[in-house]
C-alpha cells in the first residue's frame, strides 16, 4: 500500500446539467510519470482541481500516502504536498520571479526576513532540479517556458511532492517542451510523483509510466505506457477507431492560383521575421509550411491575408496583384476569394463574447443575404448559423449560445465553417487543430482534404509535424524567415527535422 | 522679500488643500491596487465629513466626530464591497451610486437634525481640531528665509495634515515591504494566483476596501472639522475625482501620488490667491479656468507626456473561479 502515493475512490462532481465526473477510482504510485488523457472536456481539468482544492467533489474520497484526507481548498492541497502546474499560469505578470515564489508562503508579516530565506531556497531548488531562473526578473519579460519553470519552482518551494501538470505543452514550442519532459524525468529521479494531463498521445508515449483514460467524465482504463500503444490509446479516448492516417487521393495540381515573390516582413519590433520568400500555390493541392514556432511562418500568413504590412515583394492572387506593402486590407481579399483560418482563433478569428450565430458572419456582416437595408436580418443569419451547424457538426447545436461556452474544437469548426462555406478559391489556414481533439481533428482533416478536392488552393501553417506530413501535397520548410527546403510529404521525419533546425543539406545529414 | 511671503502663504495653503486629496488618492490606491475601482471616494468623503460634523457637534468632541467619520465612511466602503465583491456587481455603478445617496442623505440628515438648510452648527472649542506648533517655531521665526520656511509652513498644520503626510512613506511601505501589500497587489493584477496560492480573494478585497473607507473617512473630517468648522452641503465639490485624477496621473503608486496632490493642491491654492487679480498682459484669469486646470492636465499630461498609465490589470473585473 505505501507505494501508493494518490488513491482516489468514487469521485462525482456535477455542474448544473454537466456531470463532470463520474464515479472516478484511480490510483497513482509514488515516483512515477502518470499521464491522464482524454478529449478536451472529458473532465481531466474537473478531475485535477478537485484534487487540488479549487472545486469540492459531490462525493467520493482522497487519499494522499494512504492517509484520507479532505481538501478544501488549495492550502490543504499544498498542506498534503501537492502542487499544480496550471494550464494558464496562475502567475502576476509585472511581479518578479522571487515575489511570484513567496506570495501566499512569505512566514512572517514583513517581507524582508523572508526574502533571504526564500533566495537561498530557490538557489538550493535551482540546483538540485536544474531549473535555472533569475529570481529577479520580471514574469512578464520571460518566455514562457521559463514563465512554466516558474510555476514548477512555486510548487516545490511549497513542499510539494506531488506535481499536477495541467496541459503543459499547450503553449510550449517543440524545443521547450523537450526540455520540460527532461525537468519531469530529472524530478522523477528525485522521487517527485508527477501527474500529467494531457489530450497529446506522443507525449504520454513520451514521458509516462502509467496512463489513465479519461472519456465523458469516465475513467475509461488504465494502462503501463510500455504496454500499450498509440492507437489503443485513441481508441480508449474516443470510444471507436480513430484514423490518425488521412485518406486521400494523389494531388491534381491545376493553375496556379496564388504566388508570392521576394516577399518580406518585419514584425513589430521591426526584425526581418520573413526573408525573400516565394513560392506558388496550385488549385487542388495542398501546401504545407512546417518549421519551429517562430520561424516567420505566423508573419508569412498576416502578410498574405492582409494583416501585416509587408516591407518588400509580390503577392499574385488568381493573377492579380495584392498590394502587401501597402493598401491590402483582409476583407476585400475576402472579396477576391482569399479565405483566411487564423493562427490564433480566439484572439482573431472569433470575438468569444458573441453568440454562434454572430461569429459565423464575422468579417462577412456586409453581404446582403445576411441584411434588410441597414439592419442585420437576424433569422437569415440564425438559419445560416444553422446550417453550417449541422453540416460541420458543431456542439452545442445552439447558435444562441456564446462563443466562450463552446470547447477548442467547436470554435474551430465556426471558424472553418465561417471561411470554407464562402467557397474561397484559396484557403489559408494556421494551426487548424491546435488545442483541439481527436474527434475533431480528424473532421477537420477531411474538410480540408475535400476543399482540396474540389479545386481550392489550400495553404497549411502547422507546428505539428505529423499534421503537415499527413495532409501536405508538398512541404515547404522555413527556417529563419527562409523557405530552406521542399520535400515530399512522404520524406522521412528526420529529414524534415534536421531542415527545421537549420542544416541545409538534411539529405546528406541525415544518412 | 514680498514675493517671498506670497510664496509662502500660496505654499501654506497648497498644503492645506492638498491634505483631503492625499487622503481620498490613498484610499482609492489601496482599493484600486486590490482590484476594485472606486469612483466613490466623492461620495465617502461627503458622508464622513458630515458624520464628523454632526457628531462633533453633539457631543462637542473632535475625536468622536473623527470616529464617527471614519465610521460611516467604512460602512459606505463596506456596501461597495458587498456589491462589488460579493455580489460581483459593476464596480462603476455601484461608486456612482454611493456619490448620489451621499450627496442626499448629507443634506436630508442634516435639515431634519439641525434645520440650518443642510450645514451642520458652527464647531468651536474642542469641538473642532487645532493646530499644532512645532517646537521651537516662535523662537526662530525671525531668521529669514529658513525661520520662515519652518515657522510659516511647516509648523502650525493639524494633526490630521502631518498624519496624511506620513501616511505616504507608510503606504510605500505596507505596500512593497509587508505580506500584506504583497498579497494585495497581487490580488489587483491577477487573483487567479493568489487563489491557487490558498489565500482568500475575497477576504484580501474586503481589507482593501475597509482600508479605503478608514482614509476616506479622515479626509471627510479634516474637511468639516479642520479645514473648516463644519459641514456645509456639497463641500467635497470634486476633491474625490480630483482625487481620482491624481491616483491615475501618480499611476496608482504613492510617492506620485503625493507629487500629483501637491500639484493639483497648488493650482486650486493659486486660484483661489489669483480671484480677482489682473496678471500682466494676460489680464485677469477666469477662476473656472484655474478650477478645471487640474482635470485639463491630467488629460494632456497622460495623453502623452508621462507616458501609459496601466491600471492594475484585475481592477473592474469581478473574481470567479474559472470552471
Amino acid at each position: 500500500m505505501n507505494d501508493i502515493a494518490i488513491e482516489l475512490k468514487g469521485i462525482d462532481k456535477r455542474f448544473g446539467l454537466v456531470h463532470a465526473n463520474k464515479d472516478i477510482n484511480m490510483r497513482v504510485r509514488k515516483g512515477t510519470i502518470h499521464g491522464i488523457i482524454g478529449e478536451n472536456g472529458a473532465g481531466k481539468s474537473t478531475l485535477m482541481s478537485i484534487l487540488y482544492g479549487f472545486y469540492q467533489a459531490d462525493a467520493g474520497d482522497i487519499f494522499v500516502d494512504g492517509k484520507k484526507i479532505v481538501i478544501r481548498d488549495p492550502n490543504a492541497a499544498i498542506a498534503a504536498g501537492i502542487g499544480m502546474v496550471h494550464q494558464h499560469f496562475m502567475l502576476v505578470e509585472n511581479f518578479t520571479v522571487l515575489e511570484n515564489i513567496m506570495l501566499g508562503a512569505e512566514e512572517s508579516q514583513v517581507l524582508n526576513a523572508g526574502i533571504a530565506k526564500a533566495r537561498d531556497e530557490l538557489r538550493r531548488l535551482e540546483h538540485e532540479y536544474e531549473l535555472e531562473v533569475d529570481p529577479d526578473a520580471v514574469i512578464e519579460e520571460l518566455p514562457v517556458g521559463l514563465q512554466q519553470r516558474v510555476e514548477i519552482l512555486k510548487a516545490l518551494y511549497r513542499g510539494a511532492d506531488i506535481l499536477i501538470l495541467d496541459e503543459p505543452t499547450g503553449v510550449l514550442t517543440p524545443a521547450e517542451a523537450d526540455h520540460l519532459f527532461r525537468i519531469l524525468e530529472q524530478l522523477k529521479s528525485q522521487g517527485k510523483t508527477i501527474l500529467l494531463i494531457t489530450h497529446k498521445l506522443r507525449e504520454i508515449m513520451a514521458v509516462t509510466d502509467e496512463v489513465s483514460v479519461m472519456r465523458r467524465g469516465e475513467m475509461v482504463a488504465t494502462r503501463t505506457t510500455a504496454e500499450t500503444s498509440v492507437g489503443e490509446l485513441a481508441e480508449l479516448m474516443v470510444g471507436r477507431h480513430v484514423l490518425l492516417q488521412v485518406d486521400k487521393g494523389p494531388a491534381t495540381p491545376g493553375e496556379v492560383l496564388l504566388s508570392v515573390e521576394n516577399l518580406s516582413v518585419r514584425d513589430r519590433r521591426g526584425v526581418e521575421m520573413v526573408k525573400n520568400v516565394s513560392f506558388d500555390l496550385r488549385a487542388g493541392e495542398i501546401v504545407g509550411i512546417a518549421g519551429v514556432a517562430g520561424n516567420g511562418q505566423s508573419e508569412l500568413l498576416q502578410a498574405i491575408s492582409g494583416i501585416r504590412r509587408a516591407v518588400s515583394g509580390k503577392v499574385l492572387l488568381q493573377g492579380e496583384p495584392i498590394h502587401v506593402t501597402g493598401t491590402a486590407d483582409p476583407s476585400e481579399l475576402r472579396h477576391r476569394g482569399l479565405a483566411h483560418v487564423p493562427e490564433d482563433r480566439q484572439q482573431m478569428g472569433l470575438v468569444l463574447k458573441f453568440d454562434e450565430s454572430e461569429n459565423s458572419i464575422l468579417g462577412y456582416h456586409d453581404d446582403p443575404k445576411y441584411l434588410n437595408g441597414v439592419f442585420l436580418n437576424i433569422d437569415a443569419i440564425r438559419k445560416d448559423a444553422t446550417d453550417k451547424i449541422d453540416k460541420y457538426d458543431i456542439r452545442p447545436p445552439n447558435p444562441r449560445l456564446k462563443t466562450a461556452n463552446f470547447s477548442g474544437g467547436n470554435q474551430q469548426k465556426i471558424v472553418l465553417a465561417r471561411e470554407m462555406e464562402r467557397d474561397p478559391a484559396v484557403l489559408v489556414i494556421g494551426q487548424p487543430t491546435r488545442g483541439v481533439d481527436v474527434g475533431a481533428i480528424e473532421f477537420i482533416h477531411k474538410r480540408i482534404i475535400e476543399m482540396r478536392d474540389a479545386g481550392k488552393a489550400v495553404l497549411l501553417v502547422s507546428v505539428e509535424l505529423d499534421e503537415i506530413r499527413s495532409l501536405s501535397d508538398r512541404v515547404l520548410v522555413m527556417f529563419d524567415g527562409r523557405i530552406v527546403g521542399e520535400r515530399a510529404p512522404d520524406a522521412g521525419e528526420g529529414e524534415l527535422g534536421l531542415l527545421m533546425a537549420g542544416v541545409e543539406d538534411s539529405k546528406e545529414a541525415a544518412q | 522679500m514680498e514675493y517671498f511671503d506670497t510664496l509662502i502663504v500660496i505654499l501654506q495653503s497648497t498644503v492645506r488643500v492638498s491634505v483631503p486629496l492625499i487622503l481620498a488618492a490613498l484610499a482609492g490606491l489601496y482599493s484600486e491596487r486590490a482590484g476594485i475601482f472606486d469612483i466613490g471616494l466623492e461620495g465617502k468623503m461627503l458622508a464622513a465629513a458630515f458624520a464628523g460634523g454632526a457628531a462633533a457637534a453633539v457631543t462637542g468632541s473632535a475625536l468622536t466626530g473623527l470616529g464617527a467619520a471614519v465610521l460611516v465612511s467604512v460602512c459606505l466602503a463596506l456596501v461597495h464591497g458587498f456589491a462589488s465583491i460579493t455580489q460581483r456587481g459593476n464596480q462603476i455603478v455601484s461608486g456612482v451610486a454611493i456619490n448620489f445617496i451621499a450627496l442626499g442623505a448629507t443634506v436630508i440628515l442634516g435639515q431634519a437634525w439641525f434645520r440650518q438648510g443642510g450645514r451642520t452648527p458652527q464647531l468651536s472649542g474642542d469641538a473642532r481640531f487645532t493646530t499644532v506648533e512645532l517646537p521651537f517655531a516662535a523662537e526662530i521665526a525671525d531668521i529669514p528665509v529658513l525661520g520662515s520656511i519652518y515657522s510659516d509652513l511647516l509648523s502650525g498644520h493639524f494633526l490630521l495634515t502631518y498624519l496624511a503626510f506620513m501616511m505616504i512613506p507608510f503606504t510605500w511601505w505596507v505596500l512593497y515591504r509587508t505580506r500584506f501589500g504583497l498579497r494585495l497587489r497581487a490580488v489587483g493584477e491577477n487573483p487567479g494566483a493568489v487563489d491557487t496560492a490558498g489565500i482568500s480573494v475575497t477576504w484580501m478585497r474586503y481589507r482593501a476596501v475597509i482600508c479605503c473607507g478608514i482614509l476616506c473617512g479622515i479626509a471627510g473630517a479634516y474637511l468639516s472639522m479642520a479645514m473648516t468648522a463644519g459641514f456645509v452641503k456639497g463641500m467635497t465639490a470634486g476633491k474625490g475625482f480630483i482625487a481620482l485624477a491624481a491616483l491615475i496621473f501618480a499611476k496608482w503608486k504613492p510617492v506620485n501620488v503625493m507629487f500629483a496632490c501637491l500639484l493639483f493642491g497648488f493650482l486650486d491654492a493659486m486660484s483661489i490667491r489669483m480671484q480677482g487679480n489682473e496678471l500682466p498682459i494676460i489680464g485677469v484669469v477666469p477662476v473656472q479656468f484655474m478650477q478645471a486646470l487640474p482635470y485639463l492636465l491630467t488629460v494632456i499630461l497622460l495623453a502623452g507626456f508621462i507616458g501609459k498609465a496601466i491600471p492594475p490589470r484585475a481592477g473592474g473585473v469581478p473574481y470567479v473561479k474559472e470552471r
